[in-house]
């Protein structure tokens, strides 16, 4: 098994899921790289990618798994053959044996970085500290079973937050599976408590993710 | 902060289609770049990028040194409402750089339904939409594409148009733009020049007289402009240039794989088909060429899928060479090898069974006519037996899937034929009774009818087309006598079928329709979430055109028709004669049967015809 470390940023952030999948499954192909494919009919290269990232957003731990298929290749020139076969905006960081499984990933750290066109508005950052570290902070959610509520507070294990200029920057680690705190929830709580302090834009990036002990997962 | 398009792309449907970077994508030094060209699909990323034509002709212009061409798409309608929200101006994929700065603006025609989709993408732009108001030698608006062979429903719009396959006629057009940029002509005298590139046809150069009964009494050219303009081809199809460093899409598309194409032109002759009159004459690539194209392009994109592509591939003289030397490749690469367009002959039965290897997937045929007798007037040399053996076979191996396309509103149809329909399913369904190994795997079959569209530069381009509530009781008729459950009927819509109809022998007194239209809102027509038939109804009402002139009226055999004036290479003679042979009931057979004389072997000076 062989595990690659890479980034997603930049225009990058605007291809899903499924079709990154596909994406890679050709750059491996381009990049002289057989690997597995899946068994059944329609056979394809198996690739599975660790908690996928919602559209738009950046992130610089990515990890994506497969296997090599007979001929054995070294890490190192897995790295240079596949950067020099993707596209703009993902590079891998480093490939090699993975001895975790990504089960084991419990928590991540976002950045949130928000636009305010008009100004930063006076004490927001006082405000939204505040606001998140409250004891309960329950947000609506669309679940299968209709609209339910959800209090995501115990999801959130750590939240700074710095202004500069018109923006505000917030660095939380949140719950990455089982239960999952998406980032951009972060948003929908200030937008249903604090919608004052709503910004005009915000982008956001994953920068690192953990186990449950707080050690860098890779 | 983050620009406006960064802020927008979250709030869209697919925003990877709108921001480029793909694999292959090619990018110049804007510095060392004389003559940028805005390539314009008039359909979405996922429709254009599936285009083999694009593909080529954006590989050809890219080639040129000093000239620079970015792919344009139209955006789907939530990401056009929010352009318009805040006015952010259509812009090309590779730089990002809004069309209206662009010295030239492409247009590649396929289908007379995104005729809105132009007007609406220049709109977009901010370009002026009437040649006359583009003022200079910024802005050149010319297009290519099968719907160029009758190109006056948008005379007005367009600067020129460049007729035929554009491998060679695209760099004449682009070598004479960065000479007139150069020495700083007038856009008078460029449009002077450029028509006298052969294949080029420049729709301000001819005047358009009509006769009080509103049918066209001469077309008086200007300017020293030829009378007729004859497509160009390209006579060499191994020499000519072919897109094997393929742009490979970062978002799924709709044909999502390698295209190889094998021949041009067809031997066929069905009297009802644009593409088998106006791609001749016959030429192919060698099978050598095309298995290094293949191997080349596959592994330079790292698909896994590629499609062998032509009128009719069973007709391909290299065929079995060429597949007895892909499929090996394909199986040890695990690589998808699909060909579609293959006829119920032996050998195509055998190669199917091959293919399947790799992967099943359904039967599927084009009988287009429910009878013997009207298969015969449209000269669709495909007879019951062969469709109901190969149905015995597949359903003796194991598949039980059909599909079955017809047409309805042929001329001479009568409810015989529309009854003949049903009569061929349920022979099919009985084969499957009689052969199928596996019967616990339902059978399925998918009729499907279309509502017939006359095409310029066909025997039928005379003929009329049925009224849409004669199209559709023709649809219920059948309907009613298609009850199994097996079965599966779906019918063409009839609104964009009877537009599709005016517009592709439409006349220049067209174009205000299709402007008023769009300014109404008219736009990605040929998808049902927006297709608007009241808005096209209105202003055809508003401006007093009957559309009915260019249906169900049909043409007179005397009359002037508005594409007379584009030669194909096939003759309006022969057109003529075959359309007296479809109403005798009378075949023609294929061109390897003997030569029918249809005229389009002029075109060709270094090659023979279907050598």
């Amino acid at each position: 098994m062989t595990r690659i470390l890479f980034e997603k940023v930049d225009d990058a952030v605007y291809i899903s899921h499924l079709d990154l999948m596909r994406l890679f499954q050709r750059a491996l192909a381009r990049a002289g790289i057989p690997i597995r494919h899946s068994q059944g009919f329609n056979q394809r290269p198996s690739v599975s990618i660790a908690l996928p990232l919602s559209l738009g957003v950046a992130s610089h731990c990515e990890l994506l798994d497969f296997a090599l298929d007979g001929q054995q290749i070294s890490d190192a020139e897995i790295q240079r053959r596949l950067n020099a076969k993707l596209v703009p905006g993902i590079r891998v960081l480093e490939a090699y044996t993975p001895v975790r499984k990504p089960k084991e990933i419990a928590l991540l750290d976002c950045e949130l970085r928000m636009e305010y066109d008009h100004g930063l508005p006076e004490g927001a950052a006082g405000a939204l500290g505040a606001l998140f570290s409250r004891a309960e902070l329950v947000l609506e959610k669309r679940g299968k079973s209709g609209i339910v509520q959800q209090d995501i507070r115990p999801m959130l294990r750590r939240l700074e937050i710095s202004g500069q200029g018109s923006e505000l920057l917030l660095r939380a680690r949140v719950c990455a599976q089982n239960p999952t705190l998406n980032p951009a929830q972060l948003i929908a709580a200030i937008a249903a408590y604090a919608p004052q302090y709503r910004p005009d834009f915000t982008a956001i990036t994953r920068l690192e993710i953990y186990d449950e002990s707080e050690n860098i997962f890779r | 902060m983050t620009d406006l398009l960064h802020r927008i792309l979250p709030t869209v449907q697919k925003p990877a289609r709108y921001t480029g970077g793909e694999y292959n994508e090619i990018r110049k030094e804007p510095s060392e770049v004389r003559v940028n060209v805005a390539f314009c699909f008039p359909d979405t990323y996922e429709i254009g990028m599936s285009n083999l034509g694009m593909r080529i002709l954006y590989g050809v212009m890219n080639a040129m040194e000093g000239v620079w061409c970015q792919r344009v798409f139209a955006p789907w309608g939530d990401m056009e409402q929010a352009m318009r929200e805040h006015a952010l101006p259509l812009w090309a994929l590779e730089s990002g750089r809004p069309v209206r700065e662009f010295d030239m603006i492409a247009f590649t025609i396929g289908y007379e339904m995104c005729y809105s989709n132009i007007l609406n993408m220049l709109s977009l732009a901010g370009v002026p939409l009437r040649s006359e108001e583009r003022m200079g030698l910024r802005n050149i608006v010319f297009a290519g594409g099968v719907c160029a062979f009758n190109p006056e429903p948008l005379a007005p719009f367009i600067d020129f148009f460049s007729l035929g396959e554009g491998e060679e006629i695209t760099v004449e057009i682009v070598r004479l733009y960065d000479r007139a940029k150069a020495e700083d002509w007038s856009k008078e005298q460029f449009l002077l020049a450029v028509s006298k590139i052969p294949g080029v046809y420049v729709p301000s150069f001819y005047e358009h007289i009509y006769n009080d009964d509103g049918t066209l009494r001469s077309v008086i050219a200007k300017n020293g402009a030829p009378a007729r303009i004859t497509k160009r081809i390209v006579e060499n199809l191994d020499e000519a240039y072919f897109p094997t460093k393929m742009i490979v899409p970062s978002t799924e598309i709709v044909h999502d794989r390698a295209n190889l194409e094998v021949f041009r032109g067809c031997i066929r002759g069905c009297r009802f088909c644009q593409a088998g009159f106006s791609c001749r004459p016959v030429r192919k690539k060698s099978p050598q060429v095309l298995y290094r194209q293949a191997i080349e392009t596959l592994s330079d994109s790292g698909c896994n899928e590629i499609t062998v592509s032509s009128l009719s591939t069973s007709d391909y003289k290299g065929l079995k060479e060429l597949t007895d030397a892909l499929i090996p490749y394909c199986e040890a690469e695990k690589i998808n090898l699909s060909v579609p367009s293959l006829r119920a002959d032996n050998f195509s039965r055998e190669l199917m069974e091959k293919l399947q290897t790799v992967r099943k997937s359904g039967l599927t045929f084009a009988p287009e006519a429910g009878t013997q007798r009207l298969r015969d007037v449209i000269n669709k040399n495909l007879r019951e037996e062969e469709i109901l053996n190969t149905c015995a076979q597949a359903f003796a191996g194991g598949w039980s899937s059909v599909k079955l396309y017809f047409m309805l509103g042929l001329p001479t149809e009568t409810d015989e034929d529309v009854l003949g329909i049903a009569e061929l399913v349920y022979k099919v369904i009985r084969s499957w009774k009689e052969n199928a190994s596996n019967k616990k795997r339902a059978l399925r079959v998918h009729v499907a009818t279309a509502y017939f569209v006359p095409k310029p530069h066909t025997p039928f381009q005379w003929e009329r087309q049925i009224t849409q509530a004669e199209y559709l009781r023709r649809c219920r008729l059948l309907k009613e006598h298609l009850y199994s459950k097996s079965i599966e009927y779906n019918y063409h819509e009839s609104n964009l079928s009877e537009l599709e109809a005016v517009f592709a022998r439409g006349d220049r007194r067209l174009a205000p329709v299709i402007e008023l239209a769009v300014k109404n809102g008219a736009r990605l027509d040929g998808w049902d979430e927006y297709f608007r038939y009241d808005v096209w109804r209105d202003a055809f009402d508003k401006l007093g055109i009957d559309p009915r002139f260019y249906t169900t009226r049909g043409y007179g055999e005397e009359e002037l028709l508005p594409w007379d004036g584009i030669d194909v290479g096939v003759s309006k003679s022969f057109l003529l004669a075959e359309r007296h042979r479809a109403y005798e009931n009378r075949l023609t057979p294929d061109c390897r049967h003997g030569c029918a004389g249809c005229g389009a072997n002029r075109l060709l000076k270094e090659v023979r015809c279907d050598d």
